[in-house]
């Protein structure tokens, strides 16, 4: 859609005041560019440290054998990878970009709750700081799986409640940021935006902040049951009171289903915005590509048993769980074939955020073929909990919500920054990443095939070749993000040059934000800008 | 922001706020909701009750079933817990005891629960024990030892694709926790 801004420089808009001085400004800051940026950065950081982690996996797994770890270390690093990654780098990521560019695209002066936004950043910080400090107890940090399922997780030592608590405030955290996201979209909308006017990445963080207020409370309240088993003589998971650790697995799935789809449908929302921009044409259906990403969110709660297909369920549910499962594949279809008619016969140029988002339909389509190997039940007996699984969700983690991000770090860096990132050492980051994501991710659906199950710190002979190749592919995905890093410090330090308003090629006519000056202003459309409805775009 | 947006968004967001806390107790309804979907649907039957009586089945004389028998204990409980046969051939309808024993490996008294597991889980409803130490909480005094008779019986309705029936007890250590 196009847009006709009002004059920003308002010269009589006294109450209108520039940030904080010093680091006070980070820390009361109430402005949404200055907590998506927190946030943002936050995310980066996790990510490096639950890389990390997953670098100490892929060295103990280089070769059979115990090398560097013990086993129940390794399984500490296999739960913290994961619980740091989910919690700590992909979801508060999509919220950075959802506090930065939201109000952007909507015409919005700030997010609608800034002060509980601040609170939801900070309360962030606390429960990873939390969570981190288990690695310290006495009897080492959670290392049953991200899952916590018990039994076994009621064995940790010290760290079991400070766990749970993190996983409490983490959660917390996460449903205050939803409603904040709720109401701005709701409430603060320019004159003129209606919802089917909206960017479709402000449709799909609507949908999955829907999603975070539905799952968050199941998932506190499930561990909360394991926190009473533990210490108050509850008996919910607990065969010898009557409880049953399967109840555990249905609850956590009810949560965890529509968990991954938290992570996945804002990474389409910006894959979304930035395909048609490099095409240079309107995104191809987007009334489907919303309704696509409800049917989604729909089915994401009416499925969870297909993580539990081997615990022993009736033969009914099992062929339930299976065609529901399969029924995802068509919304999702849906929208690869938008983005490919997207693509097909635009004026496409090949800068880095669309070769990422280019590199997201392909891998992330295989992500997606995998699954629906595993949605069926009789074969998944073999593919569970074996290394194919390993493979099939990161394919839909790494090369899809984490290429994206990295898409949206580029695309957007010279809107926030005001300057021109260095295409080169960019395009080398993504042909480094895309090749070696490869290299890690693929042999693991061998491993898994072959029938390497997961979470184990040594196996057996057979598996040795392919792990040393994933191992490596590991090392190099690892080391080459810090190109990443390197170029987002040189872009605020001034880049390749300054870049006008629009930056890339008539986005101004996609989306509102490439409205505004480069950079933004540290306060965006205080006065509504004024919406002028034209054909789709 | 004007006093009018305001408003409208705390209502809003107190509005979330309670949708929120409802989801929360929707976890824990969850609860009931699992155990009434396992009874209508015959899963996973946790402590089935004992036939009243002794009833009387016509006996399979021309069938045998085998029937498997599984003792261990969970993590740490004090307890040494075998049984005197492995496995034995059944015919279907015929009522058969079989000693279980248990010893307090401990100068102190031990309680403990039994928890039962039958495997296929779908045989479960045709396999029916009329007399079994699971049924109540066990007290074991210092370094006791206990033999624990099992009756059960064969429902001759079994369908013919079950040859094997697997009995699995497992003891849990209830010594601190017995409101249940």
């Amino acid at each position: 859609m196009s847009a006709v801004v009002a004059e920003h420089d308002d010269h009589h808009d006294h109450h209108d005041h520039g940030p904080e001085k010093g680091i006070l400004r980070w820390i009361i800051t109430t402005n949404h560019k200055d907590i998506g940026t927190l946030y943002l950065v936050f995310a980066l950081i996790m990510f490096f440290v639950g890389g990390t982690m997953a670098l100490i996996i892929r060295s103990e797994l280089f070769e059979p054998g115990l090398q560097f770890v013990d086993p129940n270390f390794f399984n500490s690093m296999t739960t913290m990878h994961a619980l740091v990654m989910v919690f700590g780098a992909v979801m508060p990521a999509f919220v950075g970009l959802a506090n930065w560019m939201i109000p952007m695209m909507i015409g919005a002066p700030d997010m609608a709750l800034p002060r509980m936004n601040n609170m939801s950043f900070w309360m962030l910080v606390a429960g990873v700081l939390l969570l981190a400090s288990t690695l310290f107890m006495e009897g080492g940090a959670p290392a049953a799986g991200w899952t916590l399922y018990p039994p076994l997780v009621l064995q940790t030592g010290k760290a079991f409640p400070f766990a749970i608590f993190s996983v409490h405030m983490l959660g917390i955290s996460s449903i205050m940021g939803a409603i904040n996201v709720i109401a701005t979209i709701f409430n603060m909308r320019a004159p003129g935006m209606t919802l089917m006017k909206m960017p479709l990445f402000v449709w799909t963080w609507l949908i999955t902040a829907f999603l975070l207020i539905a799952i968050m409370p199941v998932f506190a309240g499930a561990v909360t049951m394991l926190l009473t088993d533990r210490f108050f003589d509850t008996s919910f998971f607990d065969a010898a009171g009557g409880g049953d650790p399967v109840l555990y697995q249905h609850i956590f799935w009810f949560f965890g289903h529509p968990e991954v789809y938290v992570m996945i449908l804002p990474t389409f929302g910006v894959a979304s915005t930035i395909i048609p921009v490099f095409a240079r044409k309107p995104l191809f259906g987007y009334a489907s590509m919303v309704y696509a990403t409800g049917a989604i969110a729909f089915l994401s709660f009416i499925v969870w048993a297909h993580h539990m297909f081997t615990v022993g369920l009736p033969v009914a549910g099992e062929l339930y769980f299976m065609y529901a499962t399969m029924l995802i594949a068509i919304p999702t279809g849906v929208k690869v074939f938008n983005w490919t008619a997207t693509m097909w016969k635009g004026s496409m140029t090949f800068e880095t955020p669309m070769l990422f988002s280019i590199a997201f339909v392909v891998l992330f389509t295989m992500g997606g073929f995998t699954g629906l190997m595993m949605s069926v039940a009789p074969s998944d007996f073999q593919y569970h909990d074996t290394y194919f699984i390993v493979a099939h969700f990161h394919y839909t983690l790494v090369p899809a919500s984490i290429f994206i991000l990295m898409a949206a770090g580029y695309y957007w860096l010279p809107k926030w920054t005001g300057n021109m990132y260095n295409e080169k050492i960019g395009q080398l980051h993504f042909w480094l990443s895309a090749i070696s994501v490869n290299i890690l991710f693929f042999p693991q659906h061998f491993l898994g095939l072959a029938g390497m199950p997961r979470r184990i710190p040594d196996y057996a002979i057979q598996f040795a070749d392919w792990n040393m190749v994933s191992s490596i592919g590991a090392f190099i995905y690892g080391f080459s993000q810090l190109l990443f890093v390197y170029i987002v410090i040189d872009t605020i330090r001034g880049g390749t040059g300054k870049v006008t308003a629009e930056v890339w090629e008539d986005a101004g006519k996609h989306s509102l934000e490439w409205t505004v000056p480069s950079p933004a202003p540290y306060h965006t459309f205080t006065t509504p800008p004024e919406i002028i409805p034209t054909e789709h775009f | 922001m004007s006093d009018e947006l305001k408003r409208k968004n705390t209502t809003l967001a107190k509005k979330l706020v309670i949708v929120a806390l409802l989801m929360f107790g929707f976890g824990y309804a969850l609860v009931p909701i699992y155990d009434v979907l396992c009874d209508i649907t015959g899963q996973n039957a946790k402590l089935k009750e004992a036939v009243e009586a002794d009833q009387a089945f016509a006996v399979d004389e021309g069938r045998e079933v085998s029937v498997e028998f599984v003792t261990s204990v969970n993590e740490s409980t004090p307890l040494d817990f075998r049984v005197e046969t492995r496995s034995m051939k059944v015919h279907p309808g015929q009522y058969y005891t079989v000693n279980f024993y248990a010893k307090n490996n401990l100068p102190q008294q031990v309680k403990a629960q039994a928890i039962p597991s039958i495997t296929p889980g779908l045989a479960e409803e045709f396999f029916k024990k009329v007399q079994c130490f699971c049924f109540e909480l066990q007290t074991f005094e210092a370094n006791e030892e206990k033999t624990m008779p099992v009756r059960f019986v064969v429902n001759p309705k079994l369908p013919e694709r079950y040859k094997t029936i697997t009995l699995s007890y497992t003891f849990f250590d209830r010594t601190n926790n017995t409101e249940n």
